[in-house]
């Protein structure tokens, strides 16, 4: 199987020949994924070297005359270094792109706290009018890259990782998707912890929802599973826990509700290895996530939350 | 007073000062607003092919104010050349007027962007030049106005080092020079630039036809620079 970020090359890459107003503008990272489309695009396929201020300004003048440019580079480099030119050269100036960024949380355990970007989502929070998809298997990757590139001059967001999980779903680019129905408690699975919630909640009697569109966030989907379920809420993210939880607070500000955010922690590890010891000290592995998910739904808060 | 009842009205260079005069509440920046108020005439009167009723057309040239601090200047060649209403100008920097302390493309004709964070034009140009090439718009050029403390901030050398290579040659740099950076080296602003494989020209920025030849020198395969040098900030 390919990973999201190969299908994340081959896709935009069809899509340069499909579609005369795509971009992609590239800081180095994959650009060895794109030789195809460099030299077939060599005027809208543009690799701007290790430069991510230039990489998000130049997208910005790219969108004002007219293209549709897709941005790319690790996530640490892409939301946080640049922020700036984010919050201003797209948002302030009324610009459109679509950002996809590659690393996620901890994709790369061994590159350490410099590469890990767990707070990108939550950055964007700061910022108006964002869309923001988080795939968890790579052929979601492709449907929402397309749903992505064809959204007009939306700004959108597609976060991609290396965490993948065993099959896609048929996501739309906007709503949640049932997954499993119960009548004590609401688990929402966002993009590739759907694998670990559905072992977590294995034989328990709770709803799981599967969002891999996060914004907007859909309010709609998550009160009528409460109808049946009830307004215990658990959030499974694969960024910052709580970055949705404000979300979920306000889809349910009118009727009485517990919201737990779990998530990646925000202290720095300082630890390399693999990313499945990363999940486990966030407690984002199945076992950790059922003790909490079974704790919340019984009326009581986990230790550390 | 709409917009087409103002343009029957024609200003001239002279016209200037009277409308810079009408805006007020900026004084903090009015040493950065005359700066300006040359090269940007020059540029809006003769080099430029742009006008209020091609502002928005595919074809048309490209002005990126980056520095968008003390934009009287700016505001007052707009109005010159019927961007804007002349009636605009008193009301600058009030809250129910579309002209800031600095500029917002959403609320002004003919502004390609907002700027007052400094840094982000010169980027912002060189992505507007690969887009129009990128759609075989050849003729357009893209211009943009930087301070030369402006280039203090890392994301202009960023753009600086690529465009050159890059071989961007719509692309257009005026350096307004007032030695207002604190940290500065003479003829170092060129040199950055011609290191980076830049055409380069500096010049009198208060001279018109000077600024004029400059403007319009051949630069076949690179970006132009143009370093326009007037009076110190704080002689």
């Amino acid at each position: 199987m390919d990973t999201m970020r190969d299908r994340f090359a081959s896709v935009v890459t069809r899509l340069l020949d499909e579609d005369p107003r795509v971009a992609v503008v590239l800081a180095e990272v994959t650009a060895d994924r794109f030789t195809e489309a460099f030299r077939r695009h060599p005027d809208r396929a543009v690799n701007v070297g290790i430069r991510e201020q230039l990489l998000v300004g130049a997208a910005s003048g790219m969108a004002l005359a007219g293209l549709r440019p897709v941005v790319h580079t690790f996530a640490s480099f892409l939301v946080e270094r640049p922020f700036e030119q984010v919050k201003l050269d797209l948002g302030h100036q009324d610009a459109g792109a679509v950002l996809v960024s590659a690393g996620a949380s901890f994709d790369w355990p061994t590159g350490g706290h410099t590469h890990m970007a767990p707070g990108d989502v939550a950055l964007l929070d700061t910022l108006d009018g964002w869309t923001v998809h988080v795939p968890g298997h790579p052929d979601e990757a492709e449907t929402l890259l397309r749903h992505a590139v064809a959204a007009g001059d939306d700004k959108v967001y597609v976060r991609l990782s290396l965490q993948s999980s065993a099959e896609g779903r048929p996501v739309d680019g906007q709503r949640f998707l049932t997954v499993r129905e119960g009548r004590s408690g609401v688990v929402v699975a966002v993009g590739p912890m759907l694998d670990a919630v559905l072992a977590a909640t294995e034989g328990l009697d709770v709803t799981v929802l599967y969002a891999t569109t996060v914004r907007p966030f859909d309010a709609d989907a998550l009160r009528r599973a409460t109808a049946t379920a009830g307004t215990d809420v658990v959030l499974v993210e694969p960024y910052l826990a709580g970055t949705s939880t404000a979300a979920a607070n306000d889809a349910l500000a009118d009727v009485p509700h517990r919201v737990l955010g779990l998530g990646v922690g925000r202290a720095e590890l300082r630890r390399y290895g693999q990313f499945e010891e990363h999940l486990a000290a966030h407690g984002l592995d199945a076992r950790s996530l059922r003790e909490r998910i079974t704790l919340f739904t019984a009326g009581a808060v986990p230790a550390g939350v | 007073m709409t917009i087409t009842e103002q343009r029957t009205q024609t200003y001239g260079y002279a016209d200037l000062p009277r409308l810079m005069g009408l805006m007020t509440g900026d004084e903090k920046h009015g040493p950065a607003a005359t700066s300006t108020l040359d090269v940007l005439w020059v540029l809006y009167d003769r080099v430029l092919r742009v006008g209020p009723e091609s502002a928005d057309a595919p074809g048309r040239d490209r002005f990126l104010l980056s520095k968008g601090h003390g934009p009287m200047a700016y505001y007052a060649v707009l109005a010159a050349k019927g961007f804007l209403p002349a009636a605009w100008l008193p009301g600058f920097g009030s809250y129910d007027s579309p002209l800031g302390h600095h500029p917002d493309r959403t609320l002004i004709p003919g502004v390609e962007i907002g700027s007052g964070s400094l840094g982000h034009g010169l980027p912002i140009a060189v992505g507007t030049a690969l887009g129009l090439r990128a759609q075989e718009l050849h003729d357009p050029a893209v211009w943009t106005l930087v301070g030369d403390a402006e280039l203090d901030e890392g994301s202009n050398h960023e753009a600086i080092a690529f465009a050159g290579p890059a071989g961007l040659d719509r692309l257009h740099t005026v350096v307004v020079d007032n030695s207002s950076a604190s940290y500065a080296r003479p003829g170092g602003i060129a040199a950055r630039f011609e290191a980076a494989g830049w055409s380069a020209r500096t010049v009198d920025g208060r001279d018109h036809e000077a600024l004029h030849a400059a403007f319009t020198a051949p630069h076949p395969g690179r970006p132009l620079v143009v370093v326009a040098q007037v009076e110190p900030k704080n002689a």
